[in-house]
């Protein structure tokens, strides 16, 4: 079956880059696992995991052409499969206010004191070029009650003068 | 009562659409308890759906009252469930018991009304919302042949729609 990778591609945004990039993997006899592709800014960026029967080295010898020939940098590191390990997530936290600073630094802060797992962060800056605004989504789980979770983060509200809205998530499982 | 056998996608009966419930006799009695007793065997589990395993007739079990949080009814036993009124949207997390290892966003009316009969063969009609609501509309899908993967909207419209879970 092979080894796990996780394979990072960063490079400038086109159509097709992952149509090639999937097609050199499984003529390579490469199974993909999870992968979490978004444009960022005008940048394509993917992280997959990748099974394939290869060593490091000859998976960088089969993506090279395709790396030069779509202006793409790659990474490969070895990695533990372990599929099916899903953890859920139990809060989730939007945040936003005019951009500046620090803003990721102190929320995630406060949530790693209270030993807050993220497991999805995706932001954007939206609003106008001269007034920038920075929108935040963080989901993740903490063993903590809501209470508690949002004692926490209120003096970031005041502090840096941004909206965090602390929603619990509820699975529901039928 | 026994513990039934939860049908696995991509199982091809869990396409099977479900036909009415004619008579509650004693038959239906007894499968619907041991559909109970596969539910409650069931941890964090609120639904269940009589084709899940792999019984097609029009019957679920909805029990929200686990999560007192929610507003609900307690526990419901609905045959031949029809919706009946449905207004609102939210997104919210997902997951079944026919389809392990997978949690999925997906959009359902927020505000519903069901009429059905129960166990009793007594009409009922319930106004429900959000995760009840839910719960219901994900089961009465399984009737109709249809499962929550169906209807997935991606991981990353949280920023657009409104999410009640």
């Amino acid at each position: 079956m092979g080894n796990w990778y996780m394979l990072t591609l960063v490079g400038k945004d086109r159509p097709g880059i992952v149509a090639e990039v999937s097609q050199v993997l499984f003529e390579a006899g490469g199974n993909l696992g999870e992968a979490s592709m978004v444009r960022l800014g005008e940048n394509f960026t993917v992280m997959l995991m990748l099974q394939i029967d290869a060593e490091k080295e000859e998976i960088a010898y089969l993506l090279q052409p395709l790396g030069k020939k779509l202006g793409l940098f790659f990474h490969i590191d070895e990695i533990a499969g372990n599929l099916h390990h899903h953890v859920e997530p139990n809060f989730r936290l939007s945040v936003h206010g005019a951009d500046q600073a620090g803003i990721v630094a102190m929320v995630t802060g406060v949530l790693a004191e209270l030993k807050f797992n993220i497991l999805n962060l995706e932001s954007d800056v939206g609003g106008s070029p001269k007034k920038p605004i920075y929108i935040m989504h963080i989901e993740g789980f903490a063993d903590c009650s809501h209470s508690s979770l949002e004692q926490s983060i209120k003096p970031l509200i005041n502090e840096k003068n941004i909206v965090i809205h602390l929603v619990p998530i509820d699975t529901m499982m039928g | 009562m026994a513990k039934l056998e939860i049908l696995v996608y991509p199982d091809e009966r869990l396409r099977q659409v479900s036909q009415p419930v004619k008579v509650i006799d004693n038959k239906i009695v007894s499968f619907i308890s041991d559909l109970e007793e596969t539910l409650s065997s069931l941890p964090g589990c609120v639904g269940i759906a009589a084709p899940q395993v792999g019984f097609f007739e029009r019957i679920i079990i909805v029990d929200v009252s686990s999560r007192p949080q929610h507003k609900n009814h307690g526990h419901l036993v609905l045959i031949n469930p029809v919706i009946t009124f449905s207004a609102g949207n939210s997104i919210g997390r997902e997951g079944c018991l026919s389809v392990p290892e997978y949690i999925g966003k997906v959009e359902r009316s927020q505000n519903i009304e069901v009429k059905a009969k129960n166990e009793l063969g007594a009409e009922v009609s319930y106004q429900m919302e959000g995760y009840e609501a839910r719960a219901v509309q994900h089961e009465i899908d399984h009737l109709d042949g249809k499962l929550f993967i169906d209807s997935l909207v991606g991981k990353r419209n949280t920023l657009k729609k409104r999410t009640d879970l």
